[in-house]
């Protein structure tokens, strides 16, 4: 037995990333939830907005590396995100003009929001592919370790390393720093509190003289900000492959409707419920489990219990329970 | 007038399919139809669902995959020593997963302490979980050994291939039972997010699970209902009767396999459109409209509405089945791996609002629509391109780059089709009566 060893395995394969992945869920989850929120409708493009986000990102990313900028240690993409918020906001709210707003005016119900959402999913998905193509693109730089594998196993002498990513580090720094600003914003700044009116009770707002235009105005321009950060984090950690980012769309329901769909701190417990469940189920523990149990205990299978083609199964399966015990979500959302 | 402004729509369908045939290529054109005539069935069931009962289903790529699993499952040849080697164990062990489920579901139904109840059943789940994946994976390795270059999986049942169609139909049926009998009756966004991830769930399914249907390794050369072209070509009276009508024996082979397909194809869409124009006009069809019109009302009156809304899922569902099934009859191969919700989920929701949601005219109209774009903006948007680059080098980096996103370009189509459709006439071309 080797229980610090089985730690280290632990977290070098469970804990880290799943804190990582779980904090690129919340940071998506948070976007969707605004906007079921304020706009009141689930959004199916938001997995398209983060690739449109992401992208920009990426595009300006190459330039500065292209005009011999860098970070040092830290990717060049950091650099790049404000241009990539700033274009996904314009684009965002070109959308809301020409779209959505008419569809509000006419106080249409929320299906057909979703299925207008469903358009500039199409929309935004072909621009992404006329842009930069379906490939996989690189563009993150810098450091590629905080701590090394090496590094680690030579500086504490254990026969495990642990490796966190400059990606991984930066990811959970940034998500934090994130919800900290949007939860300062939501609670302390006058914009904020009316947006939460709007979404607790929309008639009274309006009554109390809040413009509706305006709160919509901010929420996009935060759903912006959140899904191209989340993009970035992600295309970082990962890679940037515009497809994928569709497919994150399921997670991200899955996180945002398990902690409450309309609630942020609910989205981001989801976040990390979804994330962790995710890996945990499609680990192969037999290393954890061969330094934590007793030589004659050792597991002789991979101890997996579904193959990671399947993780989409996971946060599935969470959806479904949580739907059938407790529709509105663990943290109470505005779902009925 | 109205029927005049559909004649007329339909007679565009009719005229742009010739047009592609005297243009470009007659073995087009009638790929066109063919896969036109699936869309329509596909866009139908999507109808029964939306434009009947008003429930949004976006998990149509998985029942249509589900399809395409009826026909290898039941038209591949059988490969008798996979099932020697471990066919049996595997079915045993699904057997025995079903079972457990059932001892579960009856344990949670018959024991009234809520401890009792709780720890009883994560046991039974977790111990039944192990068991059954020993069982389970043992199989799986014997039989995914056998030829794994040409087989490596369990074949199928060597019927002929029309049968798999309406058992398409009832494999697609059997899990939207499940999925219904789970997520109908919650809020329609819900709805759409459970289905959305049961269809990536399957997809899942059929791509790993190598023993079923060779996973991304693909089944190909599934039998066909029709002749094979080679076969034609080598006829002496085909190959005669082609050169006295003056067509090149092999380009007359190729367009006269097509239009069996096409003939098939008509029958089932005829078929299923007589079905489901009954089914709206009767008063089975006047109760769904009022469920979907309004849910409180029609509950008031005495109308099972979870119930009504797990049938019609069912049977939307099962059609998407059947075309599934046609389309991989089509291919003769299952490529689980060209499976994306983009095409064969959100694409078959465009046909449904282009055409008209609720409107089964409407619904084929947009079928065969969506899908003539579907193929023809490409040439389209290279032929446009071509003009608007025109002014640029030859090998300048702009153009080859605008040149080769045009395959992109019925994406950005299709989402602005479909944002122009309900913003300027959002009851579709052919709008519900």
């Amino acid at each position: 037995m080797d229980l610090l060893n089985a730690l280290i395995v632990f977290s070098n394969f469970v804990f880290i990333p799943a804190l990582a992945y779980g904090s690129q869920l919340a940071l998506g989850a948070l976007g969707v939830t605004l906007i079921y929120g304020i706009l009141r409708f689930s959004n199916f493009a938001h997995g398209d907005t983060m690739a449109f986000g992401a992208m920009m990102t990426v595009l300006a990313t190459w330039w500065l590396q292209g005009m011999g900028v860098s970070l040092g240690p830290f990717p060049t993409a950091i650099l790049a995100l404000p241009f990539g918020i700033v274009v996904c906001s314009l684009f965002i709210l070109a959308t809301d003009r020409v779209v959505y707003r008419f569809y509000r005016k006419q106080k249409a119900k929320p299906v057909i929001l979703v299925i207008v959402s469903m358009g500039i999913m199409f929309i935004m998905n072909g621009l992404v592919r006329f842009i930069i193509g379906p490939n996989d693109q690189r563009f993150a730089d810098g450091e590629r370790f905080i701590i090394s594998v090496r590094e680690f196993k030579q500086l504490t002498g254990l026969r495990e390393g642990l490796a966190f990513k400059t990606t991984q580090g930066i990811t959970i720094i940034t998500a934090v720093l994130v919800v900290l600003i949007l939860f300062w914003f939501l609670n302390k700044t006058r914009t904020g509190k009316s947006m939460r009116a709007y979404s607790d009770n929309e008639d009274l707002a309006l009554l109390s003289g809040i413009n509706p235009e305006k709160v919509v105005t901010v929420t996009w321009l935060i759903v912006a900000a959140l899904a191209t950060v989340a993009g970035t984090l992600y295309g970082l950690d990962k890679s940037f492959k515009p497809f994928v980012y569709f497919q994150l769309l399921l997670p991200i329901f899955a996180s945002a409707i398990v902690g409450g769909l309309g609630n942020p701190i609910g989205a981001i417990a989801g976040g990390f419920i979804v994330a962790f469940s995710e890996v945990t189920i499609t680990y192969a523990w037999k290393k954890v489990l061969k330094y934590s149990l007793p030589e004659s205990f050792e597991p002789t299978s991979l101890m997996q219990l579904l193959s990671t083609d399947y993780k989409f199964a996971v946060s599935f399966v969470i959806l479904v329970v949580v739907l059938l015990f407790r529709p509105t979500g663990l943290f109470r959302g505005k779902a009925f | 007038m109205e029927n005049l402004k559909i004649a007329l729509l339909f007679i565009l369908v009719v005229f742009l399919i010739l047009i592609t045939g005297f243009v470009q290529s007659w073995n087009t054109a009638l790929l066109i139809l063919n896969m036109g005539l699936i869309s329509a069935i596909m866009s139908l069931g999507v109808n029964i669902q939306w434009g009947f009962a008003g429930l949004f289903n976006v998990g149509i790529m998985g029942f249509v995959a589900l399809g395409g699993l009826a026909a290898v499952l039941v038209s591949a040849p059988p490969v008798y020593e996979s099932w020697s080697v471990g066919g049996i164990r595997i079915i045993g062990a699904i057997v025995f997963g079903i079972f457990v489920i059932v001892t579960i579901g009856l344990w949670i139904k018959k024991i009234v302490n809520s401890r009792q109840k709780f720890w009883g059943a994560l046991i039974l789940a977790i111990a039944g979980f192990f068991i059954y994946r020993t069982i389970f994976d043992t199989g799986v390795v014997a039989v995914e050994a056998v030829n794994p270059a040409s087989t490596g999986y369990l074949g199928g049942l060597g019927l002929p291939i029309l049968v798999a169609w309406p058992i398409g139909g009832l494999l697609a049926a059997g899990a939207a039972w499940v999925i219904g009998k789970t997520a109908l009756g919650l809020r329609s966004d819900y709805l759409a997010i459970a289905t959305l991830g049961i269809a990536e769930i399957i997809i899942a399914i059929i791509k790993n699970e190598d023993w079923l249907a060779r996973g991304v390794k693909n089944v190909i050369g599934l039998p066909r209902p029709a002749p094979y072209e080679i076969d034609l070509q080598q006829n002496d009276k085909f190959v005669n009767t082609a050169n006295s009508i003056g067509i090149d024996p092999v380009t007359a082979s190729t367009l006269y396999v097509k239009l069996i397909y096409a003939g098939l194809f008509s029958i089932v869409l005829i078929v299923i459109f007589i079905l489901a124009q009954r089914a709206l006009h009767s008063p089975w069809g006047r109760m769904m409209r009022a469920i979907r019109d309004n849910e409180v009302a029609a509950e008031a009156m005495g109308k099972n509405v979870t119930g009504r809304h797990l049938q019609i899922f069912i049977l939307g569902s099962a059609i998407c089945g059947i075309a599934g099934a046609m389309m991989t009859t089509l291919d003769s191969q299952l490529t689980p791996g060209t499976y994306q919700p983009l095409r064969y989920t959100f694409l078959i929701w465009v046909m449904v609002i282009v055409g008209g949601s609720g409107n089964n005219l409407g619904a084929v109209l947009g079928g065969f629509i969506i899908w003539f774009l579907w193929v023809q903006v490409e040439p389209i948007g290279q032929f446009l391109m071509l003009i608007l680059t025109s002014g640029l080098a030859e090998d300048s980096a702009l153009k080859l780059h605008l040149m080769d996103s045009v395959a992109h370009m019925r994406l950005l189509t299709m989402g602005i089709l479909l944002l122009l459709v309900l913003r300027f006439s959002p009851r579709g071309l052919i709008p519900e009566k």
